[in-house]
């Protein structure tokens, strides 16, 4: 089956037909770590879409100059490029959001979400794709991210962006703010979208 | 003394994969057979002692004197992939049965953040030569007891009945979530101990 490649559609595949981290099971360490607070969450997300549109349009646009046996190494150099433009920017305009993300913001260079879609996708097809394909799977991330600390951060500190929303008499479930709340919480998550096409599929 | 609570430290307390998230997607994506699980976790253990070290004298003969700190994160993951390259030609050439039973994990090493980010850990808690070369040791030991410990967990689902929405990788992360549970447990150990050997 070929299908039409469309912007729209590499677009919007991020969002669900391939959303990472539930369709695509990668990229999973920033999203277990960063996300015991909305902020968080949303920061690493849109550091990561930045990275990802980027290395995707430089990748593509010179997939025909790279060798093909060295061309991990040429993905990695270019994506740490430009990790290293959204460190020297965080740590110059969003200081407080760089010292919590700490060590997770180089790592973005091994995230391999991106070196995956610049191996799979940026270096086969043309620029304009590659550019809708890498800010589309940034989104999915960042709403995954955007989900799942939302999760833990009103059931683990009672709180949505700093502010307390739940009510007075609320004890925080500190669990889930911690590691194995962490894993169990993305489990579970996991487990309700597999649920969701079975369901579908069974009403029809 | 100091340096078993330095390992009790970084094997059980601050485990790298359960506590501080680091080297997931192989822990994930690696960890369905406990021959493959051990091949990666001595695969990771090998790299991360090499790299740590190599990249430590990197930041300070010539990042530092070169006032460039800004371009580590640059320099430390060509020279982890250089590295990772190296060792795998050694390997080839010099203990092929080695070869052929790491060969294989060794070109996804690059991209494990779990390298990365101990080489990242030890110049940010600007740890000297003999500590940095412990710290990757112990944290590579705690990788693989966890990865070992997880994969044979895994291997138990294939006899077990497990409701289908969550099969796979859904079980696994609570499966994960459990163990870290478990470890979280080890929590406190490490002080006791250091107010142990103060005495």
């Amino acid at each position: 089956m070929v299908k039409a490649k469309s912007i729209s559609k590499e677009f919007f595949k991020g969002f669900w037909e391939i959303l990472p981290p539930f369709r695509l099971v990668l990229g999973l360490c920033p999203m277990l770590a960063v996300t015991k607070y909305v902020e968080n969450g949303l920061g690493m997300g849109i550091a990561t879409t930045f990275v990802l549109f980027f290395s995707n349009i430089i990748i593509s646009s010179i997939k025909s100059v790279i060798p093909k046996k060295v061309r991990i190494a040429s993905y990695i150099v270019i994506i740490a490029t430009f990790v290293v433009i959204v460190e020297l920017v965080m740590q110059a305009f969003f200081y407080s959001l760089f010292e919590k993300l700490g060590i997770f913001i180089p790592l973005i260079v091994v995230n391999c979400i991106i070196l995956g879609r610049a191996e799979a996708f940026a270096s086969k097809n043309p620029i304009h794709l590659s550019a809708a394909d890498g800010l589309g799977i940034g989104l999915g991330f960042t709403m995954s991210l955007f989900l799942i600390s939302a999760i833990r951060e009103i059931l683990g500190a009672g709180t949505f962006l700093g502010m307390h929303i739940m009510w007075g008499s609320y004890e925080p479930f500190a669990f889930m703010i911690e590691a194995p709340g962490a894993f169990i919480c993305l489990g579970l998550l996991l487990a309700m979208m597999n649920l969701v096409p079975t369901k579908l599929n069974g009403a029809n | 003394m100091e340096y078993i609570v330095l390992a009790i430290n970084a094997i059980l307390v601050q485990n790298i994969l359960l506590a501080q998230y680091l080297g997931n997607c192989p822990f994930m994506g690696v960890s369905k057979k406990m021959e493959t699980a051990t091949g990666m976790g001595l695969a990771v253990l090998f790299v991360m002692t090499f790299a740590t070290c190599i990249t430590w004298f990197f930041q300070h003969y010539f990042l530092i004197p070169m006032h460039i700190e800004y371009l580590q994160t640059i320099v430390f993951i060509v020279v982890i992939a250089a590295l990772v390259q190296l060792v795998e030609m050694f390997l080839k050439k010099l203990i092929p049965p080695l070869f052929r039973s790491l060969g294989i994990f060794l070109p996804l090493i690059t991209t494990n953040c779990a390298i990365l980010g101990v080489a990242v850990l030890c110049i940010r808690k600007d740890l000297g030569f003999m500590d940095s070369l412990f710290f990757a040791v112990f944290s590579g030991i705690g990788f693989l007891l966890a990865i070992v410990v997880f994969a044979g967990l895994r291997e138990r689902f294939e006899i077990s009945f497990i409701p289908k929405a969550l099969q796979d990788t859904s079980i696994a992360l609570v499966t994960a979530g459990l163990m870290a549970l478990a470890f979280y447990g080890f929590v406190g150990i490490d002080g006791s101990l250091k107010a142990l050997t103060m005495n």
